[in-house]
């Protein structure tokens, strides 16, 4: 039974580790992205889609990536070159993701999907309880550690890592030592809407192998609470997203149960640790004022 | 050769009006394409999307009717937007002003006089504004995030009418389906103008016109516009920027949640696990659209309806998907924001070479 409760819990955690991580680089290098949701509904769709007519997952992976990418570039030209509000155009960008899956898998819907290949790890995958939780995943959720391993020695650890913090906490500064702030600015969240594309390609061919409307479901957004929540610290990300996985499962596993629980009241509750955990390190000015990017948001031109 | 962005020196008027047109345009355009893209006659296409709804009198009356809510809400959002609160929630805020108006004709059914129907909408402003005031309390007591905390509400908001439409407030005599009872004449918001349009329409223009002259000649006006543009000024002038978050939000809960009412009052007549096309996000682009100006926005309400009256359209006539209507929308605030830029900068397209002679002459 515990066994079974935690591979439900990385499967769920997995997509909102991978976007989440995703967003903290483009919030780490001062860009607010909120189309988060647009960019993961888009690399489920696409991902399904491809997979679907070409037979290949891998295939439908990195079409994902490349919706994911697409997306966030023009949310990029938006903002970076015509300095358009980022709350605005982030939200843009989800309205027009939602619909633009929505148009494009009219004609999945109801189409099964085929599952990702599981990666057994010979031997360790072989070990009772260990073997199965740790060694014998899909593919995409070791990628989700190595993608969070390599962000945090890259972002802390690494020269390329020390520009996009310092274009983040200070472009004027950045801009002044030569480095270009809107390259690296754009840089970052194509490298977010690659991870949005991953994490909506993982919804709709490792969580529920099918693709549904709206299937995202507002995973898109709790990936971005989820960075406030690390405090902008990738391997905090990991603790959030698993805490949010666990929660995103309890409806699963309380019905089997038969409690006397409404279950929109257990769909609710991610909706509601989101907001009460958002409220617990927001009110924390200390915490969250070390690490909040300086610049986060704020709109970056260029004198010549 | 380069594209260079130069601050004006002031807001250009002129880009300020010709923004929206120029949006709506290249909008038309994009939707040309998609139609295309399909393989659909593009000229048929936006014939059947943007103007056969205005030449009929049921798809007229249609675009009223989506238009309304639109307008109520995108008014209560602009007022938000200007005083720099992002409350993206007010899908939410429609759904639980629903709920807290039909609340009377639903448990109390036997209640019915002349004063249903104001106690109705009494309700669901109370309704909406309340859930309103949960993001804009937290982030005005711990500094919390609004724009995350408004969303999340939007999906608790959607699961609560869910529950009680399945569960308490089903309809004891409706076979089991999750629909509420059908209210009663009491109420019923009543149609005007000889069945034109519903008497929500009338309302929702008296309010916009209100709120555009708060905005333009009254102090409340000036400390919304002073506070979102410099909040540091502001506070010099003793304006107070957390009683403003929590009157921002309020205004704009109870205006949608006096939207949702109206709309389960008027349109649905009942409670169902559903009461929105989105109406709440919808308002965001009305909002951006109308230049966060109450006229503007009943303007940009009507552009916005029609795309979802037009979007059945081209569903019915050429069986191009109605998700088509959603992605014009999002088309279309994409194109109001690269187009605003032209309000603060002027484009100039430089060479490499003129812009260096230009710094030796300096």
């Amino acid at each position: 039974m515990f066994e079974a409760v935690l591979l439900t819990v990385i499967t769920a955690a997995t997509p909102l580790l991978i976007a989440a991580v995703g967003e903290l680089v483009v919030e780490r290098s001062g860009v607010l992205n909120l189309g988060v949701e647009g960019m993961m509904i888009m690399g489920a769709v696409i991902g399904f889609a491809v997979a679907n007519q070409t037979g290949s997952g891998s295939l439908g992976v990195i079409a994902a990536i490349a919706a994911g990418m697409a997306m966030s570039a023009l949310f990029g030209v938006l903002v970076l070159f015509l300095v358009a509000n980022q709350v605005a155009t982030g939200l843009a960008l989800t309205i027009l993701g939602i619909g633009l899956s929505g148009m494009i898998g009219e004609a999945f819907i109801g189409v099964p999907g085929l599952d990702l290949p599981q990666l057994y790890i010979p031997v360790l995958s072989e070990i009772p309880f260990f073997g199965p939780v740790f060694f014998q995943q899909d593919a995409l959720v070791y990628v989700s550690f190595a993608l969070v391993a390599f962000v945090a020695y890259g972002l802390f650890r690494t020269r390329v890592g020390l520009v996009l913090r310092a274009v983040g906490d200070n472009h004027g500064s950045a801009h002044a030592l030569g480095y270009s702030v809107v390259k690296v600015r754009f840089l970052a969240i194509l490298f977010g809407g690659a991870c949005a594309g991953l994490a909506g390609a993982y919804l709709s061919l490792a969580y529920t192998p099918q693709w549904v409307e709206n299937m995202t479901a507002g995973r898109g957004w709790i990936a971005l609470a989820l960075v406030v929540f690390a405090s902008w610290l990738p391997l905090r990300v990991v603790i959030g997203a698993y805490l949010f996985g666990a929660v995103s499962v309890l409806n699963l596993h309380a019905q089997a149960l038969e409690f006397d629980i409404p279950s929109q009241l257990l769909s609710s509750l991610p909706y509601i640790a989101t907001i009460m955990v958002l409220v617990l390190i927001s009110a924390n000015r200390r915490l969250t004022l070390v690490n909040t990017p300086a610049c986060l948001g704020k709109p970056f031109v260029p004198d010549r | 050769m380069r594209i260079e962005l130069v601050k004006r020196k002031e807001h250009s008027q002129t880009m300020a009006l010709l923004s929206p047109v120029i949006a709506v345009a290249l909008t038309a355009l994009s939707a040309a394409i998609l139609f295309s893209i399909t393989g659909h006659n593009p000229f048929v296409g936006l014939y059947k999307f943007f103007i056969e709804p205005l030449t009929q009198q049921w798809s007229l009356e249609a675009t009223i009717d989506k238009a309304t809510p639109l307008i109520l809400i995108g008014c209560g959002l602009a007022i938000c937007y200007l005083s720099n609160n992002w409350n993206i929630g007010a899908e939410g805020q429609f759904v639980v002003g629903a709920l807290f108006g039909c609340a009377l004709p639903i448990l109390y059914p036997d209640f019915e006089n002349v004063a249903t129907l104001p106690l109705m909408l009494l309700f669901g402003a109370i309704g909406g504004a309340l859930w309103a005031l949960i993001p804009a309390l937290l982030k005005t007591r711990f500094n919390t995030n609004e724009i995350l905390t408004s969303l999340m509400l939007v999906y608790v908001a959607g699961l609560l009418l869910d529950y009680l439409v399945r569960g308490p407030w089903r309809d004891p005599d409706g076979y089991n389906f999750p629909e509420s009872r059908i209210f009663s004449d009491a109420a019923t918001l009543p149609e005007v103008f000889g069945g034109a349009m519903s008497l929500s329409a009338p309302i929702t223009i008296v309010v916009a016109v209100i709120l555009a002259i708060v905005l333009a000649k009254t102090l409340k006006g000036f400390e919304i516009r002073v506070m979102g543009e410099s909040p540091r000024a502001g506070s010099f002038a003793g304006f107070s920027a957390k009683r403003l978050t929590l009157f921002s939000f309020a205004l704009a809960g109870a205006l949608a949640g006096l939207a949702g009412t109206m709309e389960v009052s008027g349109a649905l007549n009942q409670l169902l696990p559903s009461i929105s096309p989105g109406y709440g996000f919808t308002a965001i682009i009305v909002a951006f659209l109308g230049r966060l100006n109450p006229i503007g926005i009943i303007i940009a309400g009507f552009v916005l309806a029609l795309s979802y009256i037009g979007g059945e359209g081209v569903q019915s006539a050429m069986g191009v998907s109605n998700e088509i209507a959603s992605v014009i929308q999002g088309l279309l605030l994409f194109f109001v924001l690269a187009c605003d830029t032209l309000i603060l900068y002027r484009i100039r397209f430089t060479s490499r070479r003129i812009a260096d002679g230009e710094a030796s002459h300096v």
